[in-house]
């Protein structure tokens, strides 16, 4: 098989990010104004000069009228795409494949979600009718198979692995508590996430990631053009998309440390980007951390830490925002909140911000430098055993 | 050759409601002992499934042609429920499977059904009796009943498999009268004041079962066994003591402890007896119900070698059963399960019903939990599969039916957000032994015992219920449950 990848063949040259939330007060539409408005302004364009749009959500709408209503969109292109949680990155991959191909000079990726009108407080789906033999578990029942099989496998006393855990949490919340955008901007103390209620395993309230209302958005162009809308933008170094057998669920070999479609996905990515030591070339990750040992075992997927320590170096604080490795300095899903269809492209807009030095001094990442200027984002979608894995790699210079 | 009972089954649900709880939450007298309780996900027809399984695995040779399902808590009206009886224990599309539903006494129909087909067809007939019995709060009916199945098979004895018993011969009196009465959709039976049953059944039953006697060219005192079922108590005791029976044949029923099993309680009796009683002995099993029915029944010489291959088999007796149930259910979840008690539901969004195209067309791993086996490589595949996810073979499938089969618990589980009738859900990876894992609800445990590597087996189970329609489908429970027996096998690594 042939994975060629679109290396520096595109560039990011404007961005936006709604703030996520409970957003009471905003609608579907209203969200993709916000968004497309600044993202706009980012690039300095205007909406008639993109030529065509994707738009990413799971369950605030169907088809491309779901975009171009709100925004008025004469007569384009536009193309709504779902691929569970890596949904907005889906967006984001598909418009800068249009543009590599040359099919389109100026594109638009949107994302949206609007999860907070349902009337409950976790996550609901929209299935087809089924034959009713899928379990009834939640997604925080799904992943909590993760804990005690990593405690197991690596002997990390329980106790000590609810440290690990809280650890991942405190560790973004103390990232949002300092991001305007991001839905929850508070420090939580250990002590609190550590009691907090269960909700499914070793899992608690803190454990979660915020279910939220939010939209992100970025407008690509063909890498040498990047110039005639930004001084600073952002190339596409990799973009991997893997969808597994879904055998987990049904495979004995399986042992829920790990994601496959996660460990394969990076690889693509390392070796389209040219990456062979990613915790050191690497200036920042954002990675799906729909719940904490997700994190936790996507730090060993990415190869950040060695199978089986991950949970040593997420205590050794490796992955803080002033650490060896920023991982989620953003806040994460767990802070910055969870709007499915806007999150992959706010991992971008993250990375827009750190890799381009625009990110408020406060909360500005340390690890940018000559020689290490390259941020991942990572989206999964499913469960352990049954996903899809998105990964991007992107810039500020382009290779020679 | 002879025809009679080829085999028999008994379940009894894993949950038992002390009596002196009712009295503790309402005030006023409290009972003793236990009353059996269906699970939130149980109901008459699961039941069923339960006991026909536990008959069919001690019965050697070919499975039912026929089947007949009794119950006056039918799951559905208008749909047939043995349908779904046939599913689950996997009988053969030819099989009939026919209800007959409503009345306590349409139990005793059942079994004398499947015996006359077995004898005038020669087939192999399947009849199966469950009763699920609630009441109103603080009542009498909540107190003494239970809940529970039995299950016989009825044929010609062959090379395969002997009869344990003969059936020589049966008489019935029917009167139309007052005694207890329901309609339909309430869960509360009434009842005229019982000294007048009680002066109406004792006739009748006397002139039943001098009926099969006769027929028989018996005499009472010939009975070595007396079994009485019937839910009109005094009625039942008067009925025991008038008919000349040697006062050492009177079968004790399990009321102390399951409770009286309506519908049910004829087929526990039986197979009760059939467990203690010696070979040549003669069973008067005799059912108090709107009039009466006389069973004479004789054991033959293969009952012992019988029970001692059930025993091999590792099923249960009903001595076993009755005492191993879970007796903690706190009075308020029974309350909750039964629709006593209005609770506020979990907030999350209502299940879905399943599509009936979609259900029908994974029928065999849906009701029977048939997986598959790759012909190539022999890779598990639960569900089944048409592409091997080892070897990526396709279409190069056998079907193998795993309710049966045994594993144990990989990882699991407590989903406190899941919807349930009975939060928490507790999800479980099972790894089955012989090959094949599967994800799936647990039910019927104690997550404190619960550990990686306990041993589970499959129970037919209802996963939800929407629109009217029964989920139907499988969940792992721990093997040896009611015996609470988990313990021994696994919790080491939890």
């Amino acid at each position: 098989m042939s994975r060629n990848g679109i290396r520096d063949q595109v560039a990011i040259v404007g961005m936006g990010c709604t703030p996520f939330g409970e957003r009471w007060d905003k609608g579907v539409n209203d969200l993709l104004v916000d968004a497309a408005k600044d993202t706009i302004a980012s690039a300095g364009v205007t909406l008639d000069d993109i030529d065509a749009f994707w738009l990413g959500t799971m369950t605030s709408g169907t088809s491309g009228v779901t975009l171009s209503k709100p925004l008025k969109i004469d007569y384009k292109p536009v193309t709504r795409v779902e691929n569970f949680c890596a949904t907005g990155s889906e967006a984001f991959r598909n418009a800068c494949y249009a543009v590599a191909s040359g099919a389109y000079d100026l594109v638009m990726a949107i994302g949206v979600e609007k999860l907070k009108d349902t009337g409950y407080s976790g996550l609901t789906g929209i299935r087809p009718v089924g034959d009713g033999t899928d379990a009834a578990l939640s997604s925080p029942a799904a992943f909590s198979f993760l804990a005690p099989a990593y405690a197991h496998r690596y002997g990390v006393d329980p106790e000590e692995m609810k440290q690990v855990m809280s650890r991942i949490a405190w560790k973004n919340h103390r990232n949002g508590a300092v991001n305007p955008r991001a839905q929850f901007r508070k420090e939580v103390a250990m002590e609190t996430i550590t009691r907090s209620p269960k909700v499914a395993g070793d899992l608690g309230v803190f454990d979660c990631s915020g279910v939220s209302d939010g939209s992100a958005a970025a407008i690509i162009c063909r890498a040498e053009d990047a110039h005639r809308y930004t001084d600073h933008p952002l190339y596409v170094k990799a973009l991997s998309f893997v969808a597994g057998p879904a055998s987990g669920a049904g495979d004995p070999d399986y042992d829920y440390t790990t994601f496959p479609e996660v460990v394969r996905s990076a690889e693509d990515a390392y070796r389209q980007a040219g990456i062979t030591d990613p915790r050191s070339q690497l200036a920042m990750a954002e990675v799906h951390d729909c719940f904490t040992p997700t994190e936790l075992v996507l730090m060993e997927d990415f190869g950040f830490s060695e199978r089986g320590l991950a949970w040593k170096d997420v205590l050794a604080g490796a992955f803080d925002r002033d650490g060896d490795l920023p991982v989620n300095p953003d806040g994460g899903l767990k802070s910055f909140g969870h709007p499915i269809g806007a999150s992959g492209l706010r991992m971008l807009f993250e990375c827009w911000l750190q890799l381009r030095g625009e990110a408020p001094p406060e909360r500005q990442i340390t690890t940018v430098g000559p020689g290490r200027s390259l941020g991942l984002t990572h989206n999964l979608g499913g469960a352990p055993g049954e996903c899809v894995s998105f990964v991007a790699i992107v810039g500020p210079e382009r290779s020679a | 050759m002879s025809t009679g009972i080829l085999t028999w089954g008994v379940y009894l649900p894993y949950w038992r409601l002390q009596r002196s709880a009712i009295g503790a939450t309402l005030g006023g007298p409290s009972g003793r002992g236990t009353r059996s309780v269906a699970s939130y996900d149980e109901d008459t027809t699961t039941m069923g499934v339960e006991a026909a399984r536990r008959a069919l695995a001690a019965l050697d040779g070919p499975l039912p042609d026929e089947l007949v399902f009794s119950t006056p808590a039918p799951a559905y009206l208008d749909k047939t429920n043995a349908t779904a009886v046939h599913a689950a224990v996997g009988l053969p599309e030819w099989a009939g499977a026919y209800d007959l539903l409503g009345s306590v006494r349409s139990a005793s129909a059942a079994l004398r059904v499947a015996e006359v087909q077995a004898r005038t067809d020669g087939r192999r007939t399947l009849a199966v009796v469950a009763d699920l019995r609630t009441g109103l709060a603080g009542g009498p009916e909540e107190r003494d009943s239970g809940d529970g199945a039995a299950a016989f098979v009825f044929g010609p004895s062959d090379g395969a498999a002997p009869v344990a018993a003969e059936l020589v011969a049966h008489a019935a009196a029917s009167s139309e009268f007052l005694d207890r009465w329901r309609t339909p959709g309430e869960t509360d039976s009434k009842v005229w004041e019982e000294r007048f049953g009680q002066e109406v059944y004792v006739p009748l039953v006397e002139e039943a079962t001098a009926g099969a006697l006769k027929r028989a060219g018996l005499v009472a005192t010939d009975i070595d066994h007396l079994a009485v079922a019937g839910l009109h108590v005094r009625a039942v005791q008067a009925a025991g003591k008038s008919l000349g029976v040697r006062p050492e044949a009177a079968v004790a029923d399990r009321n102390a402890v399951v409770g009286n099993l309506g519908a049910a309680q004829a087929g526990l009796l039986l197979a009760d007896t059939l467990e203690q009683a010696g070979p040549g002995e003669l069973i008067a099993l005799v059912v108090v119900a709107d009039g009466a029915d006389v069973f004479l029944v004789r054991t033959t010489d293969a009952l012992p070698s019988l029970r001692e291959a059930r025993a091999a088999k590792g099923l249960a007796t009903v001595a076993d059963l009755a005492v191993a149930g879970r007796d903690d259910l706190p009075y308020a979840r029974f309350l909750t399960w039964r629709d006593e008690l209005r609770r506020e539901p979990p907030r999350r969004p209502d299940p879905e019903r399943p599509g009936a195209p979609a259900t029908w067309r994974v029928t065999p791993w849906k009701s029977a939990f048939t997986a598959s086996d790759c012909r190539v490589c022999g890779f598990r595949h639960l569900p089944p599969s048409r592409v091997c996810l080892r070897c990526r073979t396709i279409d190069e499938m056998d079907p193998v039916r795993m309710a049966d089969a045994v594993g144990q618990v990989a990882t699991f589980t407590v989903d406190h957000l899941a919807y349930s009738p009975s939060p928490p859900v507790v999800g479980a990876v099972v790894d089955f032994d012989g090959g094949g894992r599967y994800r799936c609800e647990m039910t019927d445990v104690d997550p404190e015992r619960l550990g990686i590597g306990t041993r589970v087996e499959m129970a037919f189970r209802i996963l939800s219920t929407a629109h009217g329609v029964n989920n139907y489908f499988w969940k792992a429970r721990p093997v040896g449950t009611p015996a609470g027996g988990a313990g021994d096998d696994g919790g080491d690594e939890a």
